[in-house]
């Protein structure tokens, strides 16, 4: 009796995250209808966004938000990747015993940081240096990008260092018996071994960038621009959100639900594929 | 067997060895002499120190810090036949060296997540044979050596990982046998395999004494009277009596070799 | 000999890339620090935001961390329950499982649009009640894995054992299993509220903020973070030292209860 209520209140649970998910798209989807009829897929490479006379109609496009998003993160992925392999070899394969533990904590305190935290002090402390060494106005794309890595690298480095935690020692130490080095241990057995979940916490890290707000919103500079250098300021389709949804009327709200839709969309699919694809069956 | 004719290739002299942290040594002064072209067995209950003692005779115990040894390991020197002591090599490339020339195969197949063709010339590539017709010859004379050329060579390019334990463990073998090392070190190697695959490897065993001299460990006392030539028997990290099989089999002149043997312990 | 000289470069660059890591997180933690203590005084607790303190925004945010844990967690552990106790192996708990992760990096962003869409527009208005929708949508995922993933390092043995005894199954789960499992679900509980309680972008358009103490949800409500990033991009001096102030706040308590989880699961593991 109680048996059958409690596990129907756990099977309501459980449908509610697939009900969560449907309800997120069908909401964003529904009110995205008045910018998607007038403008299409075309709104994807217009880079336009002006609202009409008296807040009548306008011409929006989502191209300058789309390309910041993809721009960021593309810079973000390229300076994270490396970064994160390389701690996550230090904590696998490198760190003496007594070290591993206070590194891996310090990493996931830095994972565990808020991102508005981030935001700020990229904001005072690290566009600045930007400024400085490449000159332009210190916000802008590649500040952006510089301190969205600073924030993926430990969680990518967290999960690939569990992959390659799970190569066996003895395997491992079949190549060192028969002359490997360290290096070669690591390219030959362990990267391949753990190539799955690598790959996954790459994509994972991608997905998590790509739909990164606060970090972003106090340096990319927040402006409806196309930038011509790297140090240019422009916008992503989070920090539009965040610094304009509010505000937004009809036709521009509606553009605006579009580009979360796309967001979310785009973000649903990398994450599904790295989950799924890549971590798969693994689990258990 | 006359005693003339045997010549040491290793001889362990003395070694204590302690792993890290460890309030005392796991090995206590083992004494050992490996001949050449034969091989030996290592028995003794579980935890006495059989791995241990196997795992520094190519210093694999070194990739993990911490540990200390006291006392000689020599591995003869082919070129002067002098005798060298393997614990005083320090250097990365002396210690790559030195796992190419004193091989190893473990417990479980190791096979490397690639091609059955890349487990074979993984090793090579290493050493720096580059040229693709060198290393052909090589792999196959390899997986002859290991007598699984016939099952692998219309495969050569699919993963490893697909085939049998049995296929794999000898992969693994054919692996270490494709370096030509002197000396290979088994740490019992068909305990996670069927009889059959069991027979197999212990037939390549003896096959390959021929060009390597072995050493093995076991827990299968059947395995170490019909493979091996020397026995030793460890207990609790000493050595407790080593020579030929037949004589510790037989005849052992300590009472705890005798008590092991026919199974009144361990 | 060349194969060595790489295996050398590619070791000092790893262990490079650590302590640059590392080298941020003191970065970021002396500056916060720094700049923190540098504006917090006793007043800065007392009072309110229109007054230059945070008292109200530390009382918003944590009402409303606490009242999205308050809905997130029963019905979490009960999903979680349910992929793990009931649904185990079924094609429907392995697709719910799969969708739930996906949700734990949901953009927040989105969650907040989602959360405007359908709690504030429609009511006319930002209000709490919407700021607690949002956090919890943010956590529920998080909760589900972490009891799923607790749930499965519970010995299959234990459930036999209390089957064999002829407990029904829902008591052995919430009585052997839940408890077996109750370090680590409680440990993934206080690690989730840690990211929550530090979200800003699910609050923006929901609970908005609020300048006064005020308990109402009904109505637009204090945020710390919010608060930290519109002090932030203020021009004036003390905007930002309070701003500063506030992030050294957020941070400490983020860290702390982050540590607090950890030191849990160190004594159990
Ligand atoms: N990595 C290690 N650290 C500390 N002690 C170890 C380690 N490996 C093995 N030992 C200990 O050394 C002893 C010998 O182990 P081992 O050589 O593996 O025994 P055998 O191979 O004969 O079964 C055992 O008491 C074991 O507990
Ligand atoms: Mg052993």
């Amino acid at each position: 009796m109680g048996g059958k209520l409690f596990r129907n209140f756990s099977f309501f649970s459980a449908t509610l995250s697939f009900f969560l998910l449907v309800g997120i798209f069908a909401i964003l989807f529904t009110y995205a209808q008045e910018s998607m009829h007038t403008f299409g897929f075309d709104f994807l490479y217009t880079e336009i966004w002006e609202p009409g006379e008296d807040d009548e109609g306008g011409i929006f496009g989502g191209y300058i938000p789309i390309m910041g998003t993809l721009m960021s993160t593309l810079i973000a992925m390229i300076l994270a990747t490396p970064l994160a392999m390389g701690i996550a070899i230090f904590l696998t394969e490198i760190a003496p015993g007594q070290i591993v533990k206070p590194f891996s904590i310090a990493i996931e305190l830095l994972a565990a940081i808020p991102s508005i935290i981030y935001g700020m002090w990229g904001l005072f402390y690290f566009a600045p240096i930007v400024q400085l060494l490449f000159g332009g106005n210190g916000v802008g794309l590649l500040t952006a990008g510089i301190v969205l890595a600073i924030m993926v690298i430990p969680f990518m480095a967290a999960i690939t260092r569990d992959s390659m935690n799970t190569t066996p020692d003895v395997l491992k130490e079949s190549a060192y018996a028969i002359g490997a080095t360290k290096f070669e241990v690591i390219k030959d057995v362990i990267m391949p071994y753990s190539k799955g979940g690598i790959i996954g916490s790459i994509i994972l890290s991608l997905g998590r960038a790509l739909g990164e707000t606060m970090a972003v919103a106090f340096l990319i500079g927040s402006v409806m621009t196309v930038p011509k250098v790297i140090t240019d300021p422009t916008t992503s389709i989070p920090v539009l959100l965040a610094n304009n949804f509010a505000e937004a009327q009809d036709l521009e709200i509606s553009s605006m639900y579009y580009l979360a839709l796309i967001l979310f969309v785009v973000s649903f699919t990398v994450i599904a594929l790295a989950k799924f694809y890549f971590f798969g069956r693994k689990k258990h | 067997m006359a005693n003339s004719e045997l010549k040491k290739v290793m001889e362990v002299k003395d070694l204590f060895f302690t792993y890290p942290g460890a309030p005392e040594p796991t090995l206590k002064g083992n004494n050992l002499p490996i001949y050449e072209n034969k091989i030996t067995a290592l028995i003794g209950p579980s935890g006495c120190g059989k791995s241990t003692l196997l795992r520094a005779m190519n210093r694999i115990h070194d990739l993990y810090p911490g540990l200390t040894y006291k006392g000689k390991i020599d591995l003869r020197n082919q070129e002067t036949g002098k005798m060298e002591n393997i614990l005083d090599l320090k250097k990365e490339n002396e210690l790559i060296n030195l796992r190419q020339r004193v091989g190893m195969i473990f417990q479980k197949p190791t096979p490397f997540p690639m091609s059955i063709y890349d487990n074979v010339a993984y090793g090579l590539k290493l050493q720096g044979i580059k040229n693709k017709g060198e290393l052909d010859g090589l792999v196959e004379e390899a997986l002859k050596g290991a007598a699984i050329w016939k099952e692998t060579k219309d495969r050569l390019k699919d993963s490893a990982m697909g085939m049998s334990g049995g296929q794999q463990q000898r992969l693994c073998i054919a692996r270490s046998v494709a370096l030509k090392p002197e000396v290979l070190l088994f740490d019992e190697p068909t305990s996670a395999l069927d009889p059959i695959s069991t027979g197999a490897i212990e037939e390549l065993i003896s096959e390959i004494k021929k060009d390597i001299t072995v050493a093995i460990v076991t827990h299968n006392m059947q395995q170490a009277s019909r493979l091996s030539d020397f026995t030793t028997f460890m207990y609790l990290g000493d050595i407790i009596e080593f020579d030929e099989t037949e004589k510790i089999f037989l005849n052992p002149s300590q009472k705890m070799t005798e008590d092991y043997i026919t199974g009144r312990f361990g | 000999m060349n194969r060595l000289l790489l295996n050398k470069i590619v070791l000092i660059l790893s262990t490079v890339s650590a302590f640059i890591g590392i080298g941020f997180l003191f970065w970021i933690l002396i500056t916060l620090t720094y700049k923190g203590l540098a504006g917090v005084h006793f007043e800065t607790f007392t009072k309110d935001l229109v007054e230059g303190g945070i008292r109200n925004l530390l009382v918003g945010q944590f009402t409303m961390a606490l009242m999205a844990t308050l809905v997130a967690v029963p019905l979490g552990v009960l999903a979680g329950i349910y992929l793990r106790e009931y649904g185990h192996g079924s094609k429907f708990a392995s697709v719910i499982r799969t969708l739930s992760d996906v949700m734990t990096s949901a953009p927040s962003i989105v969650i907040g649009v989602f959360v405007f869409a359908i709690l504030v527009d429609p009511f006319g208005g930002y209000n709490g009640w919407a700021g607690i929708v949002a956090l919890a949508i943010m956590m529920l995922p998080i909760i589900i894995g972490t009891t799923d993933n607790m749930l499965a390092l519970v010995p299959k043995e234990l459930r036999e054992a209390g089957i064999a005894l002829g407990g029904s199954k829902h008591k052995i789960i919430l009585q052997i299993v839940l408890q077996a499992a109750k370090v680590g679900v409680t440990t993934g509980i206080l690690l989730s509220f840690a990211r929550i309680i530090g979200e800003t972008a699910p609050l923006l358009f929901t609970s908005a903020n609020n300048q006064f103490f005020t308990m109402d949800l009904t109505g637009q409500f204090p945020s710390l973070t919010v608060s930290i990033y519109n002090l932030a991009t203020y021009p004036d001096e003390a905007s930002r030292n309070l701003a500063w102030a506030a992030s050294f706040i957020l941070t400490a308590i983020v860290l702390f209860i982050n540590l607090t989880g950890r030191y849990f699961t160190r004594n159990k593991h």
